[in-house]
């Protein structure tokens, strides 16, 4: 199975959007392919004819009526962000150049 | 049985069910029992930490209105007083990623530090509408990731059987708090063992529900395809009392089944006897492979002995396999982390919790909010699943682990095609470690869940009940089920609580209670 090396462990914290320090990535380094090697044992199971599972009971298709409903009041819902201006929640740039 | 004496003198030594008798009878109030636990709570929890917030105010105020419907039943006669839900008026905790509607939920990370939930989740409706008092919120590993509460951002909770051990996980406020006696009933949740595991360390009784059984609206999300919510009591007809009232099909969970939530969670023997008699001719499986490497002998020898008194009650034991049970880590230690970092993508600092970090862009926002807010264990998870989802590795691991489920799961399935009642199992192959023993080696801690994992990975239901003592500790025995097979399975665990009624291990309170009274035990909360 793979390996790991530091230059995918940083790839992979930027996919996850995590902000590791030095630390971090050198100990995830050692962890995650100790870990990984773990994983090896599952290449010796034959699954070329078995179907994945995703979930294990039988419902399928749950269907409701597209129809309105109440949510929760615009207070409550602003009451938890970190920022917001009454009316609206408020997000850092999300486009460059100002 | 509640006695009047018992009832007024040491309240928080009955079981639910005790209660639920004694408040109809008039020899406690919801109020008195709700005041005796609260302050018991509030004396111990320094050095257990068990519980996040405990709100007495609210939790009076839900008592008094249980009073109130009591006294009005009790005023229209026997028959409103019988039609009365056993837990109304009977404390309980919520492992604190239940929403309680205003009330904290911190999953016990500091990236929720704040948060206040806007809503009550399913089970919170469904409690309030029996008139179960809620008295709390109990402590976690963050996010549920863990088998210690070692991961909580809070600090960890103690074992009441040894306060330099760890109560397991991931929900051990809850399972510590049953154990200590500050509540009857609490609610965890299982993901790969945690209600069982600490159930099993803290010597009570833990159900992990078929998946479907129970909504999880309203509830923090780690692995969608595995997570269930259930039961924590002193005893198996008060874990089935806890999950007739939460069980059952809700809209805005759109995995909760429809099956029928059988009333027969209610009628559980009360009689030693007639409960052990329900064990004559049941037919158990023993699968070898859960006796795994690092067993320790004296939780295999309960286990075993647990066995011959099933078998001296009348029941057939066959030793089974499961065949592929060696793969159940490696395949869950997939599974779980790649749903779990979809589920986490949510905690950017924007809608909830803190933003953390100097400003910035969004994007350096998201890296310091996430990188600041999470702990070690979660992100490495984290790492873990989107590595396992990441372009050009999805199907070596992801659909590969995918693949071995249907094998795990299929393992289970042959039992019961040849006509198992229940297979009978170790829940944690040791008993509770002590704190640190394995927070150095994520391997070492994840292999605490091997006996518990496969019965997620197959969204089966599954019990730990106490078996007796090792080196002290407690050991579990754990009972795992065909699905919705929950009011057998609990039949079962009441047969062996009737056939192991009299045993000298059943009368001994957890030694580390003592201490706990002592104002000189170090405060474990961070």
């Amino acid at each position: 199975m793979a390996t790991l090396s530091r230059a995918d462990v940083e790839h992979v914290a930027h996919l996850a959007r995590l902000g590791l320090t030095d630390d971090e990535l050198r100990l995830l380094e050692g962890q995650l392919n100790h870990i990984l090697d773990q994983y090896a044992i599952l290449a010796t199971v034959p699954t070329d004819h078995i179907a994945p599972t995703a979930q294990t009971i039988e419902l399928e298709n749950i269907l409701r009526e597209d129809v309105a409903r109440p949510s929760l009041p615009r207070e409550a819902v602003l009451a938890n962000a970190a920022d917001h201006d009454g009316e609206r929640i408020v997000v850092p740039a999300i486009l460059g150049g100002d | 049985m509640a006695d009047l004496s018992t009832a007024t003198s040491h309240p928080t030594r009955l079981h639910a069910h005790q209660m639920a008798a004694a408040l109809r009878a008039g020899d406690v109030s919801a109020r008195e029992l709700a005041t005796a636990h609260l302050d018991l709570a509030e004396r111990q929890d320094r050095g257990l930490n068990a519980w996040l917030t405990i709100d007495r105010e609210r939790a009076l105020a839900e008592a008094d209105a249980a009073d109130a419907r009591l006294a009005t039943a009790r005023a229209e006669g026997t028959a409103a007083l019988t039609a009365l839900h056993p837990l109304l008026g009977v404390p309980i905790a919520l492992k604190d990623l239940v929403s309680l509607k205003g009330g904290q939920c911190t999953a016990g990370s500091r990236i929720l530090e704040g948060y206040r939930a806007p809503y009550d989740a399913h089970i919170t409706e469904r409690l309030r509408d029996v008139g179960a008092v809620i008295l709390g919120k109990t402590n976690m590993d963050e996010f549920a990731m863990g088998s210690s509460t070692e991961h909580s951002a809070f600090g960890p909770t103690a074992n009441p059987w040894d306060l330099g051990r760890v109560p397991g996980g991931s929900s051990g406020g809850s399972a510590a708090a049953v154990a200590a006696y500050h509540t009857p009933l609490s609610i965890g949740t299982d993901t790969g063992g945690s209600i069982r595991q600490p159930a099993a360390m803290t010597g009570i009784v833990g159900l992990k529900p078929t998946y479907g059984r129970v909504s999880r609206y309203g509830i923090v999300a780690f692995a969608s395809s595995l997570d269930q919510v259930g039961p924590f009591a002193r005893d198996a007809r008060d874990a089935a009392a806890l999950l007739h009232a939460v069980a059952g099909r809700d809209d805005r969970d759109s995995t909760s089944s429809p099956t029928p939530v059988p009333d027969a969670l209610l009628h559980l023997p009360d009689g030693d006897d007639e409960a052990a008699a329900a064990l004559r001719g049941k037919r158990f499986g023993l699968p070898r492979e859960y006796f795994v490497a690092g067993m320790e002998p004296g939780v295999e020898a309960r286990v075993r002995e647990a066995v011959a008194a099933l078998e001296a009650a009348g029941a057939i034991v066959d030793e089974v396999s499961l065949p592929h049970t060696e793969y159940g880590l490696a395949t869950y230690y997939i599974v779980a982390p790649a749903e779990a970092s979809a589920n986490l993508a949510r905690y950017d600092g924007i809608r909830y919790g803190p933003r953390l970090g100097e400003g910035g862009d969004v994007l350096a926002g998201y890296l310091a909010t996430r990188g600041q807010g999470f702990g070690a264990e979660v992100k490495r998870r984290i790492m873990l699943g989107t590595y396992a989802l990441s372009a050009g590795y999805y199907d070596a691991y992801y659909l590969k682990a995918q693949k071995v489920r249907t094998l795990i799961k299929g393992d289970f399935d042959t039992l019961w095609a040849q006509g198992f009642d229940a297979l009978v199992a170790p829940t944690s192959p040791t008993v509770a470690f002590r704190f640190g023993a394995r927070m150095a080696d994520p391997v070492a801690m994840y292999l605490s869940d091997a006996c518990t994992l496969p019965v997620n990975m197959a969204g089966l239901p599954g019990v730990s009940i106490p078996a007796g003592l090792s080196e002290g500790l407690p050991v579990g025995l754990q009972l795992i089920g065909a699905p919705w097979s929950e009011p057998a399975l609990l039949g079962l665990a009441r047969g062996y609580e009737g056939i192991t009624a009299d045993a000298d291990w059943r009368r001994l309170e957890p030694p580390g209670l003592a201490a706990l009274d002592d104002p000189a035990t170090p405060s474990l909360r961070r």
